[in-house]
């Protein structure tokens, strides 16, 4: 049995210990808020946060994340900068089919996290291993000058 | 851990039940559409699930809306029940949504079969789901008169009541729906003149954007059954390749595999996961026979179809004499052009959950073709068509490649299910996915062209080499039309310019590869041909390429509208930085019409699209903010196949596997995308797909402005520049 910490609480689960976060998530435990496009972190549709990272979990063995603090979608909402950042998102109405957008949000986040007003060169560079193929990427990059606007007035 | 409620399967049942207890309005309609295509007909399945509604109202006020048509991104979850909330003076915060089961209800009122395709989701139930809404309305009005005794002439219908005017009392639609429901639908309803439209033609946030946000929307992968196993399948490497032998000892042996089974379209394993099946299934031991796809190589094959086009082939359009006048003009020009196989390479690889039982078999999976689907699955499974449900759920994007005429996905995911016995999830992994075939097919023109002393073009031969994505479908009887497959000369036999001397013809090769409409089909490559074109002969002419093309669209006012707003929103003509040019098309698809200025320059040798300005005439618009988003995501899908996308083949294997190595746009690419909507009286037509076709030609003719180099191939960034 691997433990695990996901969206702050505490799980066990019984997989390989190479198998891929991604799946462990799925699979296992059903949060099927993140998503599998490619398995080689090329699409970034599977970002999650490991200590608030953006990582891949289509490429992070299970036994890596042990002890350490992972969020996904269906968690960060409970954060205030991700509840900031969907609803950027909102506004902004950015989805199309939606399947990357889990993943986008997460790496959006990760960047506003560290850098809290980035530029459009930063965004281009947080965001560029997130692929969307509706090409979404005008109104993603809207979206999160929309979150730093937002999370700005509200400091 | 809190585990996430696994998915329901008696989900519709529930709802079903749950319509009943609330009781209230349920309305469903067939209607059939004069003058429509009425193709498939006789696969349609009879009316199998009871109540057949577009509309329920339930006593708290929600309205739930039945959504005929696959939310693939294209908005139409939001788009089509505007239709319905605006005749039916409806609350629009009170709206739900809910994919409709397969039934003859739903079928598409052009196609008589249950599709979302050809850009045509907003045309085609732009009188019927208004319709529905008004009869709605009238029934709740009804109502309310009878509860108060008045006539119904003193009472009207405002967001999602009924009021008495002269009263001021009013009842919620919730309220009335149990009354509404038992009275006899109207027979005739009129319907709102465009001018008191109050939700049509607003831009309106789409209804999916928050579970999209929040992770819980749910696509077919996401769905888990009770004791359902996940299935990987090894597929033949050459397409119409079978398996010869295997060996499957040491696949058995990981831990979580469940079983291995031969399935007709190759070696499955099944397994407690998505893990341990993939894993097993490289540890396969497999011979193929591989057939004669095996000596398929694209520089082959693209040798071969440049050789076809030096002969005319089956003639789609013939005016004047063409062959007498290129003896004759002033000047003439002869290009030839390739566009390699497209794979639609949706963010959400193949899937379908299957759950197959003596007497039933559920379905779930996003498909873009469920009447085609839905028969291919009961036949597959030996049951009657009521046995088969088929649960459509979100579409982590279509593009075509969802709605497959031979029902490759379904089919398989129950044949496999058969084998196995269990409930189980077919899954695709990208490179399954990207190597799947149902490609774009690829195609070689040759063109041409003269102009007289005056710059006009007076011949055109044209030579289109290239499989047809029809033949051999249920869609060959209608789309195939004097050994011509429509769609592969759509856009090319329809130039709309005004040329006296005019020959299109056709190769329609077959080979193993297999091929499928991919976003606006056959526009997708003849727009490219036919502008790149027209801008050499306006060159050649000396003419501004926007004016020569205008002095040739007399007789196209809707295309030389869209061309004006284009160049004149962009700034056609105005100084550009240094090294910047300006490009221009315009091409009519599903009967929109779309022009698009594209602003270049090149970064280490490549193509930088820096801004798009596109102008889009789709008749009356019912979600502007809808149009705008599907125009930009059109012309992004567009850009990623002019510049990047390919699918070739070396020995029969496809070259390509994954995002690596069939890259697509990423968000540094990104252009600006401008979208200027032309007010227009006339009926919705399409706007999925009718922003891809002009950007390859735009972007293209741009690269001649600043270089002088004629790209006559795509993907653009494998030609020299610079």
């Amino acid at each position: 049995m691997i433990s695990l910490t996901i969206n702050g609480k505490a799980a066990e689960v019984d997989a390989d210990p190479n198998t891929p976060l991604l799946w462990v998530l799925r699979d296992h435990l059903h949060l099927t808020g993140t998503k599998y496009g490619c398995g080689m972190a090329q699409c970034g549709a599977c970002t999650v946060h490991l200590d608030g990272q953006a990582i891949r979990s289509c490429v992070t063995p299970v036994s890596a994340v042990s002890g350490k603090q992972v969020t996904t979608i269906e968690g960060l909402a409970e954060q205030a900068l991700g509840k900031t950042v969907q609803q950027a998102w909102q506004e902004v109405d950015v989805p199309q089919c939606g399947y990357c957008q889990s993943g986008q949000i997460m790496a959006a986040t990760a960047l506003l996290q560290q850098n809290p007003k980035p530029d459009d060169a930063q965004i281009t560079a947080a965001m560029e291993g997130n692929l969307c193929r509706c090409g979404t990427y005008n109104r993603i990059r809207a979206a999160i000058h929309k979150a730093a606007e937002l999370q700005g007035e509200a400091k | 851990m809190k585990i996430l409620a696994e998915h329901n399967p008696n989900r519709r049942n529930f709802l079903k039940g749950s319509a009943a207890l609330v009781g209230g309005l349920v309305i469903g309609f067939y209607l059939p559409v004069k003058g429509g295509r009425a193709f498939a007909a006789d696969a349609a399945p009879a009316q199998v699930f009871p109540p057949n509604a577009f509309i329920r109202i339930a006593a708290d006020d929600t309205i739930t809306v039945v959504v005929n048509k696959s939310e693939m991104g294209q908005g139409v979850y939001t788009s089509l029940p505007m239709l319905i909330a605006e005749e039916l003076e409806a609350d629009w915060s009170k709206i739900r949504v809910e994919s409709a089961p397969v039934g003859a209800v739903y079928n598409h009122t052009g196609f008589g079969m249950q599709i979302t395709g050809g850009s045509s989701s907003v045309s085609s139930s732009w009188e019927q789901l208004r319709r529905v809404g008004a009869s709605a309305r009238v029934l709740l009005v009804r109502a309310a008169a009878q509860e108060w005794g008045v006539p119904e002439s003193a009472c009207r219908a405002e967001n999602g009541q009924v009021i008495h005017v002269a009263s001021g009392k009013s009842l919620s639609y919730g309220k009335l729906a149990d009354a509404a429901g038992k009275l006899p639908l109207p027979e005739n309803v009129t319907l709102k003149d465009a001018k008191d439209f109050k939700l049509i033609g607003q831009p309106v946030k789409r209804i999916d954007t928050p579970e999209k946000v929040n992770g819980s929307a749910q696509f077919g992968l996401d769905v888990y059954l009770p004791g359902m196993l996940t299935v990987l399948i090894a597929r033949s490497p050459v397409f119409g390749g079978k398996v010869k032998s295997f060996n499957a000892d040491e696949a058995r042996k990981v831990p979580g595999v469940q079983g291995v089974y031969q399935v007709p379209t190759g070696i499955a394993v099944a397994a407690n996961g998505f893990w341990p099946a993939k894993t097993a299934r490289e540890m396969l031991k497999i011979e193929w026979d591989e057939g004669a796809g095996a000596a398929l190589s694209t520089p082959k094959m693209r040798a071969d179809y440049l050789e076809m086009a030096k002969k005319p082939g089956a003639v789609a359009r013939k005016d004047g004499d063409p062959a007498g006048a290129l003896k004759k003009v002033h000047k003439s020009v002869s290009a030839e052009y390739e566009v390699p196989y497209l794979a639609h390479a949706m963010m959400e690889p193949l899937n379908v959950v299957v759950d197959l039982k003596p007497d039933h078999c559920g379905i779930w999976t996003g498909t873009q073709a469920q009447t085609m689907d839905h028969a291919s699955a009961a036949k597959v499974a030996g049951l009657k068509p009521e046995q088969v449900e088929i649960h459509t759920t979100y579409l982590g994007g279509g593009f075509g490649r969802r709605a497959n005429p031979m029902s490759d996905f379904v089919i398989e995911a129950v044949q496999t299910a058969k084998v196995i016995g269990k409930p189980i999830k077919v899954v695709w992994t990208r490179e399954d996915d990207m190597r799947g075939g149902y490609y774009r097919p690829m195609w070689a023109d040759r063109i041409e062209a003269g102009i007289g002393k005056d710059g006009k073009p007076i011949a055109w031969q044209h030579t289109i080499v290239g499989q047809s994505i029809v033949t051999g479908t249920p869609f060959e009887g209608f789309l195939v039309k004097d050994g011509i497959d429509q769609t592969s000369i759509e856009g090319a036999a329809t130039i709309p310019y005004a040329i006296p001397n005019l020959q299109v013809d056709i190769h329609s090769p077959k080979n193993q590869v297999p091929v499928q409409w991919w976003r606006s089909v056959g526009h997708s490559h003849t727009a490219f041909i036919v502008e790149t074109m027209m801008d050499e002969l306006a060159h050649m002419a000396g003419q501004d390429p926007v004016q020569y093309r205008l002095a040739l669209l007399e007789k196209a006012p809707r295309h030389a509208g869209v061309l004006k707003l284009a160049a004149e929103k962009a700034g056609w003509g105005k100084k550009l930085p240094a090294g910047h040019a300006f490009g221009v098309a315009v091409h009519e698809s599903f009967h929109s019409y779309v022009a698009e200025v594209a602003e270049v320059s090149l970064e280490d040798g490549k193509v930088r699209v820096h801004k798009v300005t596109c102008a889009v005439d789709c008749g009356m618009v019912v979600n502007p903010d809808g149009v705008r988003q599907q125009v930009e995501s059109a012309v992004v899908y567009g850009l990623s196949a002019a510049l990047q996308g390919a699918i070739t083949l070396e020995n029969g294997r496809v070259v390509q596997s994954n995002f690596h190595d069939y890259t697509a746009l990423r968000l540094s690419r990104m252009p600006q995308v401008e979208v200027h909507i032309v007010q227009s009286d006339a009926p919705p037509t399409g706007i999925g797909e009718p922003g891809t076709p002009p950007i390859a030609p735009a972007v293209a003719n741009a690269v001649f402005a600043l270089t002088g180099k004629r790209l006559r191939r795509m993907p653009f960034d494998t030609e020299t520049l610079a």
